[in-house]
């Protein structure tokens, strides 16, 4: 093939998704709580080339997180318990968003909160905002005990809160599920029933991890939440049981490392992806992982990426 | 801050499992200031996943040295690394010592693999200052001194200088630090950090330290490495706005 063929075909691959009303330039998403507020890995790597960054959980008061030791590695994968530090709504407002609005790509803006009120007035106050994209509401935090697990584990709560959050904002509202219930395509129902525009899954699976001599947790917290390459397994299992079962957009998360990974979260069932721990790894990644995935659909003959979306053969 | 695929152009055991690591790293190595340290990938594979931090030991034009102590698999890994294989750094990080401030002699108190900054910083005490290291291990195979000027030496064993701990012969030496105004500049593990911290205080030394926590990123996106604030509510980040602070603001 000449250069000029290749520049020919370049011009067909399309890497553009939908998710709701929201366009990405590609299936790329830095996922929460890995990437802060985007001030620090803009150093290391182009936002601009990035699909969407969903920021860190944002709560309506300033949480100051949990004490040490909130992390700890383990098989390939690690443990956090972060405790949802972050820097609440109006500083978020403030300082943060003037930041991000410089970079060409999807703000998504990541909720955390202890009652379905604290949701509907996060978003509420957040969505004037012309930066933010769409929201992520996650009821699916492990780690704190107002973070919103009992309602991400409660059918009822998730159908209240994407119904009442969707009634404020007119932006796509995804709902990030946890990975630690039995049925979780259910929950993915549910919110497609209430009009919310995808889910993401997963968020990080409770585990914990000891010290053999002091017999003591290794993490404040006691138990934490695992990420990384030690997940993806059961992430891709949980987007598969999810395709089947629901006619929702879905954005697979958990332990993507490149864009091997990113394929076959694709491939059964998401129609993005995000990638956390890797960025701590290789804050490039994204960018090395879209370029990836572009060059594994021209070998393919994929025009559309999202033609892959679901495209597999059982 | 920056990423780099840097050449290894020397590496040797110091004895008793510590080694030191010397890369090519040009642009590192112009950014960096003592007490800062780098965020280094030990493995190619997802095991051991995490990069692992280690602090700038010592810097001479283009190359940039770290001493390490072989504990895990990632510093077993590091320790097998040869001699033009490639090394994934990202650095440097954090905030370093603040060593041109008002003060006549250095004074600084290593224990064990605390000893790491210490070359760098030797380097970088201005012109006519003095310098005092105070230096202490378990026992004398323990003992770093790579690089580091004006030693006092103590084991908790005594088989090598004072017996005792290296706050104990701080405090033994006490007349050598009154004859100047001092400055203090401290690493090791956190309870030798405490202590350091409790005696400055007692005789209203400045001090400066160097901490660790256990960490994912090195650069503030992650949220995992806090340390308790004492000027303020919350905590501080060791590798943001660490891993050096003042003794004031931080509870150890
Ligand atoms: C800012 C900073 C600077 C550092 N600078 C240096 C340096 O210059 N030289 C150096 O040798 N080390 C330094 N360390 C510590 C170094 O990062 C760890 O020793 C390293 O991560 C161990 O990796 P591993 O995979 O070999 O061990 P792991 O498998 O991670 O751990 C092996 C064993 O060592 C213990 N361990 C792990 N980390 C530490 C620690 N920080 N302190 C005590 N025990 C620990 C674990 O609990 C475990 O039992 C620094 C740490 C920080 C945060
Ligand atoms: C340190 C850390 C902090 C996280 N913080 C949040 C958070 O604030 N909100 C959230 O919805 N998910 C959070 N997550 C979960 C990730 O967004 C993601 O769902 C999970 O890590 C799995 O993806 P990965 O294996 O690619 O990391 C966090 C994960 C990590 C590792
Ligand atoms: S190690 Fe990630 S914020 Fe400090």
């Amino acid at each position: 093939m000449t250069k000029k063929d290749v520049e020919n075909v370049e011009t067909t691959v399309d890497l553009s998704v939908k998710i709701g009303s929201m366009k990405l330039k590609n299936p790329v998403m830095l996922a929460s709580g890995t990437v802060g507020y985007g001030n620090e890995i803009s150093n290391l790597t182009d936002l601009n080339r990035i699909g969407a960054v969903v920021t860190k959980s944002v709560s309506l008061k300033p949480r100051k997180g949990n004490p040490p030791q909130r992390i700890v590695e383990t098989a390939s994968g690690m443990l956090n318990a972060i405790g949802l530090a972050n820097v609440g709504v109006e500083e978020f407002i403030r300082t943060k968003i003037p930041f991000l609005r410089q970079f060409d790509t999807n703000i998504v803006c990541n909720i955390a909160a202890s009652s379905i009120d604290e949701y509907v007035e996060c978003t509420r106050m957040i969505s004037p905002e012309e930066t933010i994209k769409a929201f992520e509401i996650n009821i699916s935090c492990p780690n704190v005990k107002e973070g919103g697990l009992m309602f991400g584990h409660d059918l009822k709560a998730v159908a209240e809160i994407t119904r009442r959050v969707k009634a404020v904002t007119d932006k796509p509202v995804i709902i990030k599920l946890s990975p630690n219930v039995s049925d979780i395509a259910a929950f993915a129902k549910v919110v497609s029933e209430e009009g919310g525009d995808a889910v993401s899954a997963i968020n990080t699976l409770v585990g914990t991890s000891f010290n053999i001599y002091t017999r003591r947790p290794k993490i404040f917290n006691v138990t934490g939440g695992l990420s990384g390459p030690a997940i993806k397994p059961v992430a891709l299992a949980k987007v598969l049981e999810i395709k089947r079962k629901v006619d929702i957009p879905i954005i697979g998360i958990g332990g993507i490392m490149n864009w091997q990974d990113a394929a076959e979260f694709m491939i059964v069932g998401a129609t993005a992806f995000e990638i956390g721990t890797v960025n701590f790894i290789n804050p490039n990644a994204g960018v090395e992982i879209s370029d990836g995935l572009w060059e594994y659909c021209r070998k393919m003959n994929i025009r559309k990426i999202s033609d892959l979306t679901g495209s597999y053969v059982i | 801050m920056i990423i780099v695929n840097a050449e290894v152009s020397e590496i040797v055991e110091l004895g008793n499992s510590i080694f030191l690591i010397k890369v090519h790293a040009p642009k590192i190595a112009r950014e960096s200031t003592p007490g800062q340290f780098c965020n280094i990938k030990v493995s190619e594979s997802n095991f051991p996943l995490l990069r692992r931090p280690f602090s700038i030991c010592e810097v001479k034009g283009d190359f940039v040295s770290f001493m390490f102590n072989v504990l895990g698999e990632g510093t077993r890994n590091l320790a097998h690394k040869k001699v033009g294989d490639a090394l994934d750094i990202l650095g440097p990080l954090g905030n370093g010592f603040k060593f041109d401030d008002d003060y006549e002699t250095a004074v600084f108190v290593a224990g064990g693999l605390g000893a790491a900054p210490f070359p760098f910083l030797t380097g970088k005490i201005p012109e006519g200052r003095k310098l005092l290291s105070f230096i202490g291990g378990r026992s004398e195979k323990d003992l770093i001194t790579y690089g580091m000027k004006n030693t006092l030496l103590s084991t908790d064993d005594g088989t090598k200088g004072f017996k005792g701990n290296v706050v104990e012969l701080l405090e033994a030496k006490k007349e050598l630090l009154d004859e100047s105004k001092i400055k203090v500049f401290a690493c090791g593990p956190t309870p030798m950090l405490r202590a350091v911290k409790e005696f400055c205080l007692k005789y209203g030394y400045n001090c400066e330290v160097s901490t660790e926590c256990a960490m994912a990123c090195g650069f503030g996106i992650c949220q995992g490495c806090p340390i308790q604030a004492e000027d303020k509510e919350g905590y501080y980040l060791v590798c943001k706005d660490g891993p050096v602070f003042n003794i004031n603001k931080v509870v150890l």
